[in-house]
């Protein structure tokens, strides 16, 4: 694989143009199944009743939140490494969406909460950690539109980016490492998960929506980037 | 039907996270294809 071929913008704008629309119409297919099997085939929780049914957004929103900054500050790391053009782009290009994750993380879970805990919200480990990394992410883009020259905003950000990082195993194991009121994770790679399996197809479901729809969402910003800041044509 | 938007007493907790959910996202898709346009004037 020649991989510094796509890394020059004029060669990944027509990929991304390509990429995007797929992406987009693939989680729109998966959100309608998610929400269909959510709502229709999952059983009534025994605990929770209906408000459970929250989590089918709330845990995919959650996941995407992390996992976005993971791939944003990988993407920073690459343009740190390498000085390519695209990685800056790419990190800028996922912020806003990893942004609005944590967001619906955060919302949906105060929504959660209040039935289920009594409270919208607490000051334990797990949403303290959370509502951070969403200050992370306004950081990031708030500190890229200081900088007036965006390759210099590309590396300062790429900094803020790897050292935000540090942040992702403490949400991640928040609830082992500390005494949380929020729960520990129902479902690991490695044991079975701890729900019924309509429950957990309509949460697979929905976050496989969700990725798609990240995809789709950072190639169109990408594209506006790359036309924002340079000639690129199909 | 009623008794589906109901959500057994929890409506305005799950109605309020879907509906704040499809509205953001919503926004972004909304405001991303204002701004594609723009970028290719």
């Amino acid at each position: 694989m020649r991989w510094f071929w796509y890394a020059s913008p004029q060669t990944f704008f027509p990929l991304a143009g390509r990429i995007a629309p797929w992406c987009g119409l693939a989680a729109a297919i998966l959100a309608a199944a998610g929400l269909y099997v959510g709502f229709f085939v999952a059983p009534t929780d025994a605990q929770q009743g209906e408000a459970y049914r929250i989590i089918f957004i709330h845990v995919p929103a959650a996941w995407m939140s992390m996992f976005l900054y993971v791939v944003m500050a990988f993407w920073a790391a690459l343009g740190l490494a390498f000085n390519t053009r695209l990685s800056g782009m790419m990190a800028s290009a996922i912020a806003p969406t990893g942004a609005l994750f944590t967001f619906i993380a955060l919302w949906t879970g105060s929504l959660w909460g209040k039935p289920t805990w009594g409270t919208w919200w607490v000051w334990d480990a797990r949403l303290t950690s959370e509502l951070i990394l969403l200050f992370l992410y306004f950081g990031f883009m708030a500190l890229h539109a200081a900088i007036e020259d965006p390759r210099r905003a590309d590396r300062a950000c790429a900094v803020l980016a790897l050292v935000g990082v540090v942040n992702i195993p403490i949400i991640y194991y928040s609830v082992q490492w500390w005494n949380t009121l929020h729960q520990g994770a129902s479902v690991s790679l490695t044991r079975a998960p701890a729900m019924a399996k309509t429950m957990l197809t309509g949460m697979l479901l929905m976050a496989l929506a969700f990725w798609l729809y990240s995809i789709a969402v950072a190639m169109v910003r990408v594209r506006c980037i790359m036309r924002e800041r340079e000639a690129v044509a199909e | 039907m009623s008794e589906f938007f109901a959500m057994g007493g929890y409506a305005l907790y799950v109605w309020g996270s879907y509906g704040v959910t499809v509205l953001l996202l919503a926004t972004e898709i909304f405001l991303l294809t204002r701004r594609s346009r723009e970028a290719k004037t």
